[in-house]
């Protein structure tokens, strides 16, 4: 859903990253809460990298499970909720959204899907 | 095949952060408290304002229209006689879906920041995409109307972790919905515990003059209920 103002903050940080060489790879880190839907991120990077050090880019992307701690407990969602003391919990893991490195080693050679339309679908 | 690594270990909102930092310090020097407002489409952000914002006790309040695609609410605030300013900056890739920090601070000069106490940002109806980008706000608040039936919460919990404060708005339509307001609030304390909520309804203006009240407070920066 807001995938596609994710993958413009994703190819801003990789070409600020990437000095002008072409990126082949983006592995990026994303927490399970960010709600982030991978094919999704994966189809709007590809058209906001076009024309960009990140056109053809490969996204490796590695989804982090979501673990909230309170009170010596550590539990997983959907209930935020402290099983022993019923407060909010921390999060411990799954709100990451982190580009951990790129690859500028070489020319990808994947061919391109053709340009689309990509006018917000976000709304909702 | 040659690959060659280079690390770069950094969160994808840091740019974005890195102006909403400015933003913040604006407000600050300033002493202006920022309250971003979000909901989905529709749920009576304008409407609660134009119920609320009126002689607010003595809080200097202005507004900072983020519907970039028309200027219907600027036009709806302006009557209110507040300082309404419309985002106008032509919204970036996607970027109509949400404000973005940088979006917020091409506004500010715009505004006489000197002379407020309050500037409340309604965002974009958007139920995901405001909840990721922090524009320099003190609060976070968002409304959520029953209409929109009683799982949102589950459903999006990005966004309603990410407010402080719950409106709970169009209470008035209660006896015409089948939205079972328990449940609802046992949604909303599985995804976000103990969330200050308050019910609304801009129409009747039921519970209004508790918003209001959470507006002064946190315009002269009392300690708001977290
Ligand atoms: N019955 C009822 N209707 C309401 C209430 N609050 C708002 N509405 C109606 O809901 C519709 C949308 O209200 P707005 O205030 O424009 O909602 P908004 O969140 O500002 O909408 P966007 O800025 O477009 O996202 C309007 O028709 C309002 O009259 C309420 O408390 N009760
Ligand atoms: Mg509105
Ligand atoms: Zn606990």
């Amino acid at each position: 859903m807001h995938e596609l103002s994710l993958a413009s903050a994703i190819v801003d940080t990789v070409e600020r990253h990437a000095e002008g060489r072409p990126v082949r790879a983006i592995s990026l880190r994303v927490g399970a809460l960010r709600q982030v839907v991978p094919e999704s991120l994966e189809f709007y990077v590809e058209i906001v990298g076009r024309d960009t050090v990140c056109e053809g880019a490969r996204l490796e992307l590695e989804v982090v499970p979501a673990l909230l701690a309170c009170c010596g407990v550590e539990w997983e969602p959907p209930s935020f909720r402290c099983p022993r003391c019923g407060g909010g919990g921390k999060v411990v893991a799954g709100d990451e959204f982190m580009v951990e490195s790129i690859d500028v080693g070489g020319r990808s050679t994947e061919p391109n899907r053709p340009k689309e339309d990509a006018a917000c679908i976000a709304r909702t | 095949m040659h690959r060659t690594y280079v690390k770069v270990l950094e969160d994808v909102l840091d740019a974005n952060g890195t102006i909403a930092a400015a933003n913040r310090a604006d407000f600050d020097r300033a002493d202006v408290t920022a309250v971003n407002l979000m909901s989905a489409p529709g749920a009576g952000k304008t409407t609660l304002l134009e119920r609320s914002l009126r002689w607010l006790e003595g809080v200097r309040v202005g507004v900072l229209e983020g519907d970039v695609a028309s200027t219907l609410d600027a036009d709806r605030i302006a009557h209110l006689h507040v300082p309404v300013v419309q985002i106008d900056t032509d919204p970036g890739f996607g970027g109509e879906c949400h404000l973005d920090a940088n979006m917020v601070r091409s506004a500010l000069p715009s505004l006489p920041l000197d002379e407020l106490d309050l500037l409340v940002i309604e965002n974009v109806g958007n139920l995901v995409c405001p909840a990721e980008f922090r524009v320099g706000e003190h609060h976070r608040v968002m409304v959520s109307s029953v209409a929109e039936g009683e799982d949102k919460p589950l459903k999006y919990p990005l966004m309603f972790r990410a407010c402080e404060l719950v409106l709970v708005n169009k209470i008035d339509l209660l006896p015409h919905l089948d939205f079972d307001l328990d449940r609802y609030l046992q949604n909303l304390d599985a995804v976000h515990p103990g969330v200050e909520r308050l019910l609304v309804s801009a129409k009747t203006g039921e519970g209004v003059e508790a918003w209001r009240e959470w507006l002064v407070r946190a315009a002269t920066r009392e300690a708001v209920p977290a």
